[in-house]
């Protein structure tokens, strides 16, 4: 499958080199824009922005592979995201994950972010999400929702279906 | 293209500023500025001034001819600069000597705060404690970082014996570990193109294979993936890292993470014996060690000369020493003639062809792949026969780096001792035209296959006689009537001299296989049965009789050419 970035996104892409005073400097943004767009960084996604910046597509994967955040692989359409920053830990956050790990067919125990064969669902730990005064809380693709108990969750998944 | 030589025209140096500093107690004035790894100057570093005090500080990450990166903090070094006082003017001891401060962690002043002594430039009154007890504290707690999740499986690693761990262990580790958790595990034979592999658990990321492939050959092809202890070197995946500078990466990694595929398990390094050589690949002429076994070639390795290759050498250099030890290599000595199977038999028969040939009927053509030696020698031959002579150009790719595009390693040689003049090769075609017109009739051939250089198989076969020495079995030492067996220059002592005009010896580091002799030797014997004196019994007393005769090599001993050798007048 060929790589093919939109005309209004590769503009404004060009437009934020211009912010920095190297291109290399806009590696991250790019890789933002990307996985906004795409929902993950492809290898071919990381090549594009290489020959963009006029790096090495070696450089723009030492980010890829440092930061847990962007994803080498599509994850699911809904996109689950548990906090487990200590306060949520203490709130309940390991009960939650493997709640929805066990709806999911999930290992539970599985480091980094799984998802459904069906594509449907992915899974994830997340660091702070800033609302430790709630805890446990999640987000739910851009959604936040806080004290997230078991029964929250199983109606947070049905108004995904 | 003529500009004028400013040589004489430049002013006088100016004095080299310096600043005093002491080390280990010691003062010691040091320039203000070294040469960087490009040769720009730069403030002086810790490092610099303590090799100056001669006190090696250990690194990993530094390297004298690449970019400084600072990461690896094994040359830490305690110090302490001149103290001042509220008024800016400095502190000073009763007995009025400046008083020092050293440099103390902010949060526990009674603890040293060390600095990375490759990256930290020296200043005035600067005290430096390479030798402290502070220092040695910090290099043990450095290596033993080094070491938590290193394999400690020295016996089976290939680069025991030149690895920086084990160097810097013996001198600053400690007899056992303490760390009891379990080592993270990274990729192990990873394959990181056709002639390196890697092991990332052994790697310290040092980062000077990636400073070396970017700032050096100029390839940028490596980086680190992942984070904290799973960080690991690798190119992009799905992409090789196959520039022709690529083993240079082996001998810089500090540890045994990359091994060359060529060498890795082939032999314990201490086994090795090693032999200051040249690279006869191309006219470069890179300053190489020579690794063997048993007369066994088994490694070539750049080494350090300047004013020719820097430390590095390229891959195709480097690998080329196989067809040394083939199979099929010319051994025998023989007279197709009379069947003689010796030298002195076969020497006395090429001996009597020369001496009654008439002038002008002898024709030589002599690679530029000999030593300046013995083209001299064979000038003298020529000379003697009135023959004419000439030398085939060998032209290729160079690039940027290293790789010149003159294929051999002795144009100048060839140039300098008469054998032929600036363009080589065209002469061959008069040479065919005096065999075709039956006028030569006796061709002499060192180290070419003629064949494929203008004097084809039909041209050779009306010859009366074909005197040919050479390496490897080629069609015109099929067509030879006298075979005399020579040697690769790894086999042999002598000079080149290369493109740039900078004559440089080097050593044997194996023996030749079966009859085969370095060509000087029976090149003096047969002089000598044709009645001449220079018949040499060293190799030494026959390059200073060249030089004495060669108006370029003037002045020059073989004892005093040194091993990095001396530039001549092209």
């Amino acid at each position: 499958m060929a790589f093919i970035v939109p005309a209004e996104l590769e503009a404004e892409l060009n437009e934020l080199v211009t912010h920095y005073p190297q291109k290399r400097s806009a590696s991250l943004m790019f890789l933002h824009a990307i996985q906004e767009h795409f929902g993950f960084i492809s290898k071919e996604a990381a090549e594009w922005i290489a020959s963009k910046l006029d790096l090495q597509p070696i450089h723009v994967w030492e980010l890829v592979t440092f930061y847990p955040m962007f994803r080498q692989h599509p994850p699911g359409r809904h996109q689950l995201k548990i906090c487990r920053t200590l306060s949520c830990a203490l709130g309940g956050a390991y009960a939650l994950h493997e709640h929805f790990c066990r709806k999911f067919g999930l290992d539970p125990k599985a480091h980094g972010i799984q998802t459904t064969k069906d594509g449907s669902f992915s899974v994830e730990f997340v660091e702070c999400l800033a609302g430790c005064g709630t805890a446990p809380v999640m987000m739910c693709n851009d959604e936040f929702h806080e004290n997230v108990s078991l029964s929250k969750a199983d109606e947070l998944i049905s108004k995904c279906q | 293209m003529s500009t004028p030589t400013t040589a004489e025209l430049k002013p006088a140096p100016p004095p080299v500023e310096t600043i005093r500093i002491k080390v280990d107690g010691r003062e010691l004035d040091v320039p203000k500025t070294m040469p960087d790894w490009q040769g720009k100057p730069q403030p002086t570093t810790m490092l610099q001034a303590c090799a100056m005090a001669g006190l090696e500080v250990p690194h990993y990450c530094y390297h004298p001819k690449l970019p400084i990166a600072g990461n690896c903090r094994m040359c830490l070094i305690e110090f302490g600069t001149p103290m001042m006082g509220p008024d800016r003017k400095p502190v000073l001891n009763e007995d009025g000597s400046p008083k020092i401060a050293r440099s103390v962690l902010p949060y526990e002043p009674d603890a040293a705060r060390g600095a990375i002594a490759c990256a930290t430039p020296i200043s005035p009154g600067m005290e430096l404690y390479p030798s402290s007890a502070a220092t040695k504290q910090m290099r043990e707690a450095v290596l033993e970082s080094l070491l938590i999740n290193h394999p400690l499986d020295c016996p089976i690693c290939d680069q025991a014996g030149e690895c920086k761990l084990q160097e810097y262990s013996v001198e600053h580790g400690q007899a056992t570990s303490r760390f009891v958790e379990t080592k993270v595990h990274k990729p192990k034979q990873v394959d990181l193109g056709p002639r390196i592999m890697l092991d990332d658990e052994r790697c310290v990321l040092c980062t000077r294979c990636i400073r070396f492939t970017r700032d050096v050959a100029g390839d940028d092809a490596l980086g680190i993936v992942n984070r904290g202890s799973y960080n690991s070197i690798a190119a992009y995946p799905g992409r090789q890292f196959d520039n022709n500078y690529s083993l240079n990466t082996v001998d810089l990694c500090p540890v045994g993470a990359l091994t060359s595929k060529d060498f890795r398990f082939q032999m314990r390094v201490w086994f090795l014996k090693e032999t200051k050589s040249l690279c006869a690949t191309c006219g470069t002429g890179c300053n190489i060690t020579a690794g063997a076994r048993e007369e066994k070639l088994l490694r070539f390795e750049p080494r350090q000369n300047d004013a020719v290759n820097g430390p590095w050498m390229c891959d195709h250099g480097r690998l080329n020493y196989k067809w040394v030890q083939r199979e099929d290599r010319l051994s025998t000595v023989i007279s197709t003639r009379t069947g003689s199977g010796t030298w002195t038999g076969v020497l006395a028969e090429v001996a009597e062809v020369l001496r009654n040939a008439p002038k002008g009927s002898v024709a030589m053509v002599l690679s530029a792949r000999q030593t300046n030696e013995e083209l001299y020698l064979l000038n003298k031959l020529a000379v003697l026969c009135g023959a004419i002579t000439d030398s085939i150009a060998r032209e290729g790719q160079g690039d940027a780096l290293l790789v010149s595009p003159d294929k051999n390693p002795n144009s100048n040689g060839v140039r300098l001792t008469g054998v032929a003049y600036t363009e080589m090769g065209i002469q061959i075609p008069k040479i065919a035209a005096g065999i075709r017109n039956g006028q030569i009739k006796t061709l002499v051939v060192f180290g070419e296959d003629v064949t494929r250089h203008g004097l084809e198989g039909d041209v050779l076969s009306r010859l009366d006689h074909l005197i040919v020495s050479d390496v490897l079995p080629n069609e015109t030492t099929q067509r030879a009537h006298f075979l005399l067996p020579g040697c690769a220059h790894i086999e042999k002592r002598g000079t080149f001299v290369n493109v740039k005009g900078r004559l440089q010896k080097f050593m044997k580091a194996v023996e030749p296989k079966g009859d085969a002799r370095p060509e000087w030797e029976f090149l003096g014997e047969l002089l000598q049965l044709l009645g001449r004196p220079e018949n040499f019994k060293s190799l030494e007393g026959l390059f200073n009789q060249m030089a004495k005769d060669t108006p370029a090599f003037a002045g020059l001993e073989w004892s005093r050419i040194g091993d990095l050798g001396v530039n001549v007048k092209l």
